[in-house]
């Protein structure tokens, strides 16, 4: 039996209390893992400077390339977990086992995970828009046209409070650790494997110990995150995303309700552009925020949704280890059911119909003895006006919405990533100036295609850094 | 000398069971005849079909008695709890919960003042030196804690300091998401103990929770001293949060002096115990335990049982986990099968406490989503 300690500063720690992670599918014990509490946070804040002060010893630039060292680490090596060690095999099929998320997109996660890891310079020097890393380094200092420039730490450490349900969201804390600014990770309760593993990636790699700990717990440890760190990063629903609104200490990364708007001037030719919103919805089992689940046009929505449920509504679950499976695994008793119940709800208002039920020959609903899955749900709205509108679900759903376009942008609602397809500038200009779209793509993009030059839902740097005034000596007469 | 924590024998067992069938008896008898008993009780026996006088001669003769209901323990008169025996007696009125609604109460007489010299006479002069101060850091209003606590330190001699400290205010917070204006009031609280703590009131003792025992070891730490250094040498402490692994890291983190850390922890000891109930003391510190907290319950006067979560009216075995069925048997209050809102595990009795125990006390896993605890 694996066990997974806690980790303070690099140091292991053994629990009284420990939680056992099990396979969703046999009930198989994977790992028992130790739990933090939360006054264990507050002691170890105590050493949070010096996490930051042993980073800083080591150049941005050297760090960056233990960053690509750790990448290839995480992606092929045989590391050390708790008292056992982990292939990359055994990552996939423990995350697989612990998350429903099938082994293929688990294998693809990691790719994903080491994309970024291996072209961190890239990243920072577009997040930073060329920033010359040193300044962060020593707070201040001069640019290429030789203006002074300050960027200070607001914090010495970032908190990040993990999901267990997407292993996807990794990508965000990467950057942190050639930023010079120490991890404290809460693993989510079912997904300790991607901060273990790639903390250890990290250590191998040179990094230093006392910059990174792990503190799998209960609510309570998540809590103590939040107040330990100046800067945290916690990821929920709706309701936790408007309970830190406002809050400049704590970034939340909440549901994305990401969208496709097709513009009057290409809506004729909708049948170009269903690969693209099918894959926006259903990839990587449409869990992730930047999957899709509006699409907006102004005509042809029933056919737009006829053809996307003719599509997508056969898709059926497979055994994880298929190499097709493209649907997920709801490991929590009752959570597929709810949904389920509460999407029927929603069709219960006018105007509202389910296309993708007569293409998927079976209910949408699937109960192991174990797990549920959801098959892919595709509904069609004749207006804006209906509830389910401005519904998202972890799973590959998407209402079809028809909406004139110059009322789009004022009934989409907030939305993480637009892929606005048209060609029409003035359309264009409307897009770019509307607040409540985060990620803008105007073109043929899925809105799953992410660049990681461009910044998500906030940029780091702004997060992490002040940039504030500094002077040493004094300015020009005027 | 004996092992206090060595299983009890039978003939302990038998004696204890013995005193308590004796207890019942004398205590029924109290509440339910017309020259003594509470109006509650009185008005109650009608609807019961049983005298209970004669049906309940043994401490298992009490299953008879219907589910003692939550809800009756809300709303008024208060007079209706009082026996007719203890007429004319100073009351006093002690709340749980309370943030919304109408609180449960409980009228007391001298029972808090019992039931801590009771607990007094447990604790280790050694740790908990007689004639020293105490701080109280813990819950302030209607709370039985705040008057028990400062009872105890003037049984043993001492005086006892206390902090302004509203648990409603704090679960509203924490119920709005107010997370910022919690941690100020926290703060607040830990800030009035560290003016008494730098009083030179010669403070020895305290009570407190382990947030709060958190939160005031951070701070003194912050300023470069520890609870070890300002002199406190014991404390007791408690509720469901008081779990073994909080346990350690209190011994080996919290309580220590950094300076010295040698000279080992401060002497803490868990207790387990509500309004209703009194309070249950923590099976003596045993390094073979490896932190296991296990309670037991100021038996004659309050029993704990772990019962099925489906038959409250069976015990689950030794080892076992339950719900927390309390049984309170004093001549102010009777309440019969009171079904908490912990659960824990079943202990087997010990030559200190020769009846069953628990440990592992949590919320009820029913309750426990939408339970707020710890708050203090």
């Amino acid at each position: 039996m694996v066990e997974i300690p806690v980790i303070r500063w690099g140091k292991q720690y053994d629990s009284l209390e420990k939680q056992e992670v099990v396979h969703f599918e046999t009930g198989e014990v994977l790992a028992q893992v130790h739990q933090a509490n939360g006054g264990m946070l507050k002691m170890d804040r105590r050493f949070s400077q010096r996490a930051r002060d042993v980073l800083r010893q080591i150049p941005i630039d050297t760090l960056i390339e233990m960053m690509a060292k750790a990448g290839d680490l995480y992606l092929n090596a045989t590391l050390p977990l708790g008292n056992g060690t982990q292939t990359p095999a055994e990552f996939c099929r423990m995350q697989s086992a612990t998350t429903g998320l099938p082994e293929h997109m688990s294998a693809f996660n990691m790719k994903k995970n080491f994309f970024v890891l291996t072209h961190m310079r890239e990243i920072l020097e577009a997040l930073t828009r060329g920033l010359p890393l040193d300044i962060l380094t020593r707070g201040y200092g001069k640019e290429a046209r030789g203006i002074m420039l300050s960027y200070q730490a607001n914090s010495p450490t970032l908190g990040m409070v993990l999901p267990s349900n997407s292993p996807g969201v990794h990508t965000l804390w990467m950057p942190v650790i050639p930023l010079q600014i120490g991890l404290v990770l809460k693993p989510g309760p079912q997904e300790p494997w991607t901060p273990y593993r790639m903390a250890e990636a990290f250590f191998q790699a040179g990094i230093p110990r006392e910059a990174i700990s792990i503190y799998p717990g209960g609510p309570e440890v998540g809590a103590a995150v939040i107040e330990s760190c100046d800067r945290t990063m916690i990821f929920g629903g709706t309701a936790t995303v408007e309970r830190y609104h406002g809050n400049p200490r704590v970034q939340v990364h909440g549901p994305g309700f990401s969208k496709i708007l097709l513009g009057d001037d290409v809506v004729d030719q909708w049948e170009k552009y269903i690969d693209l919103m099918a894959d926006s919805i259903y990839l990587n089992s449409g869990r992730g925020c930047i999957n899709c689940s509006g699409i907006w046009a102004s005509r042809h929505t029933a056919e737009i949704a006829d053809a996307l449920g003719k599509r997508l509504g056969p898709i059926a679950p497979l055994p994880m280890t298929d190499s097709k499976a493209s649907l997920a695994a709801f490991t929590i008793k009752g959570q597929a059911e709810a949904i389920s119940a509460q999407i029927d709800e929603g069709c219960k208002q006018p105007g509202v119909t389910e296309v993708s039920a007569k293409y998927r020959g079976g209910d949408r609903l699937v109960v192991h003895e174990r797990c549920d899955y959801l098959r892919p749900t595709v509904i069609h709205c004749a207006s804006p006006e209906p509830t389910i509108v401005k519904a998202e679900y972890m799973f590959p759903f998407s209402t079809v919405v028809e909406c004139p376009q110059d009322k789009m942008l004022s009934q989409i609602g907030q939305t993480l990533v637009c892929s606005a397809i048209t060609k029409d500038p003035k359309w264009s200009q409307q897009l770019l100036d509307a607040t409540n779209i985060d990620r803008l793509n105007i073109g043929d993009v899925k809105t799953i295609q992410l660049n990681w030059l461009q910044p998500h839902e906030g940029n780091i740097i702004d997060f992490l850094f002040r940039n504030r005034a500094f002077q040493n000596e004094a300015p020009p007469a005027h | 000398m004996s092992n206090v924590n060595a299983p009890a024998t039978e003939a302990q067992l038998r004696q204890a069971k013995e005193k308590l069938d004796a207890h019942v008896r004398e205590i029924v008898e109290w509440h339910f005849n017309p020259a003594t008993g509470s109006p509650f009780w009185l008005e109650k026996v009608s609807e019961l079909g049983f005298d209970p006088r004669k049906a309940v001669q043994t401490y298992d003769d009490l299953k008879k008695f219907p589910s003692f209901e939550d809800e009756w323990l809300r709303g008024g008169p208060i007079s209706r709890w009082i026996p007719q025996g203890l007429k004319g007696k100073p009351v006093y009125v002690f709340e749980t919960g309370g943030t919304t609604g109408i609180p449960k109460s409980r009228m007391q007489i001298d029972d808090w003042k019992t039931d801590y010299e009771l607990f007094s006479h447990t604790l280790p002069d050694e740790h908990f030196p007689k004639g020293s101060n105490w701080l109280m850091l813990g819950p302030s209003g209607p709370r039985r804690l705040r008057l028990a606590v400062e009872h105890l330190a003037q049984y043993r001699g001492g005086i006892c300091f206390c902090v302004d400290l509203d648990p409603r205010w704090v679960v509203k917070l924490i119920k709005r998401g107010n997370m910022k204006e919690m941690e100020a009031y926290r703060d607040h609280v830990i800030d009035q103990a560290l003016t008494i703590l730098s009083a030179n009131h010669n403070i020895r003792c305290m009570f407190t929770t382990p947030k709060l025992l958190e939160a005031l070891a951070m701070k003194l730490m912050e300023n470069g001293s520890s609870i070890k250094a300002s002199g406190i040498t014991g404390i007791f402490s408690g509720g469901t949060e008081f779990t073994p692994q909080w346990y350690r890291f209190a011994m080996d983190e919290l309580l220590i002096d950094p300076e010295n850390p040698s000279s080992g922890p401060v002497f803490m000891t868990p207790t387990y115990g509500n309004t209703l109930m009194g309070l249950a003391c923590g099976k003596p510190f045993d390094p073979a335990d490896n932190y296991k907290i296990t309670y037991f319950a100021p038996q004659p006067r309050a029993v704990i049982e772990v019962v099925e979560f489906k038959d409250y009216n069976t015990l689950v075995g030794y080892g076992q986990t339950g719900r927390v069925k309390l049984t309170t048997l004093t001549k102010e209050t009777f309440i019969p099968g009171f079904m908490e809102r912990d659960e824990g595990e079943r202990e087997l009795p010990i030559e200190k406490f020769p009846w069953d125990g628990i440990s592992g006390t949590r919320p009820y896993h029913e309750f426990a989503k939408t339970t707020t605890v710890g708050v203090y």
